[in-house]
């Protein structure tokens, strides 16, 4: 049961933003410029950092949700999402995405974890300033959509069919649910 | 040094929504309605549980620039911030206004962290539904923006007298791109 009175039986953030919808609209426009809008990170790599991030923070709801957004945007790479989730270093993903990923796991800790040698790292690998900024304010927002889920205790489904729905909706946009 | 080009001299957070304000909107309209709404839990209320969650992650920016603003809406007492920052269990605020502190501090832990028994606990003070949303949701937005703000080195400046004419900035006009856009009110940082 959640912690607030939210309408039983809606999933995670979206009971949270009916709730007070006020709130809701800029987290659901961030959430779409963020993972949706002009990046040069694609949608796939963005789902994925966001995934991760929630892997740690242990938000199964943030979790299951954009890992199943990411297996849809990488189609036939979708193997590499449950490898990166497992072993990250392991998985098949570019070296240059294996640097982001560390400096999303630093922010994931707290932000002054960074450091100029996790950047160096990055960029030597070909990550330019505009792929950094946007990996750190993905991991920075998950750090708040994974509290702000769990915080308030909403509803975590179990079943894995409800997750693969609910990433192919999610692989098309973010918008307030009404 | 920040960890990337803002191609701009600005402080903190102001320097990253100078960058891409795309996501500067979305980031100022966010603090704005949590933090200027003045149902159930007053502005300095909010500001308070900003700037303790801030301070609790170690964000330096943040946490003061949070507390000054708090301290414009507490008409000068800053020695209650103090107080809130070092044990907010024996600072001279509300039984309700601990209660939701305590549930803030579990969420910059984790959300898990929180339990029933902090959230029966803040409602026997008097706390409704809305004010632990508002309280869980600001913790989390804190735990965001902190990263952000470290998580790139963004400049923080040192000089303290820096801080409330900022947070004046912030007190008389809300949140919004004017913080980036229009001239800051010193030039040093």
């Amino acid at each position: 049961m959640a912690h607030i009175k939210v309408e039983e039986g809606v999933p995670g953030i979206r009971s949270l933003v009916l709730f007070r919808p006020e709130t809701g609209k800029p987290l659901y426009e961030l959430a779409q410029i963020l993972l949706r809008g002009p990046s040069p990170l694609s949608e796939a790599e963005r789902e994925l950092i966001a995934a991760y991030v929630s892997h740690r923070n242990d938000c199964m709801f943030c979790r299951n949700s954009h890992a199943a957004a990411a297996r849809c945007l990488f189609g036939e790479e979708e193997n590499l999402v449950d490898d990166v989730l497992q072993e990250m270093k392991l998985s098949a993903v570019s070296d240059k995405m294996k640097a982001l990923l560390n400096i999303a796991g630093k922010v994931q800790i707290l932000g002054n974890k960074v450091t100029p040698e996790d950047i160096e790292e990055a960029r030597s690998l070909g990550a330019d300033d505009r792929e950094i900024h946007d990996t750190v304010l993905i991991a920075a927002s998950f750090s708040m959509f994974n509290r702000y889920v769990d915080g308030l205790a909403s509803f975590t489904p179990t079943d894995p069919t409800v997750y693969e729905e609910m990433g192919k909706r999610m692989a098309k946009g973010y918008s307030l649910p009404q | 040094m920040p960890h990337i080009n803002f191609n701009n001299n600005l402080p903190g957070i102001r320097s990253a929504m100078a960058y891409r304000p795309e996501t500067a909107g979305p980031l100022s309209e966010l603090a704005e309605i949590l933090l200027r709404d003045n149902v159930g839990l007053t502005r300095a209320e909010r500001e308070l549980i900003g700037m303790y969650v801030s301070y609790l992650n170690d964000c330096f920016y943040c946490h003061h620039s949070h507390g000054e603003i708090a301290c414009i809406y507490l008409d000068g007492n800053r020695d209650l911030i103090d107080q809130v920052r070092k044990d907010y269990h024996n600072a001279d605020i509300s039984g309700k206004l601990k209660a939701l502190l305590a549930v803030a501090a579990k969420v910059q832990q984790s959300g898990k962290a929180v339990t029933t028994a902090d959230i029966e606990n803040a409602k026997q003070q008097g706390a409704s539904d809305r004010d632990i949303h508002d309280t869980v949701l600001i913790a989390a937005a804190f735990c965001m923006y902190n990263r952000y703000v470290d998580g790139l080195a963004t400049l923080t400046p040192t000089d303290m007298s820096s801080y409330p004419l900022r947070a004046k900035q912030v007190a008389e006009n809300g949140y919004g791109n004017h913080i980036y856009t229009s001239k800051q009110p010193i030039e040093s940082i």
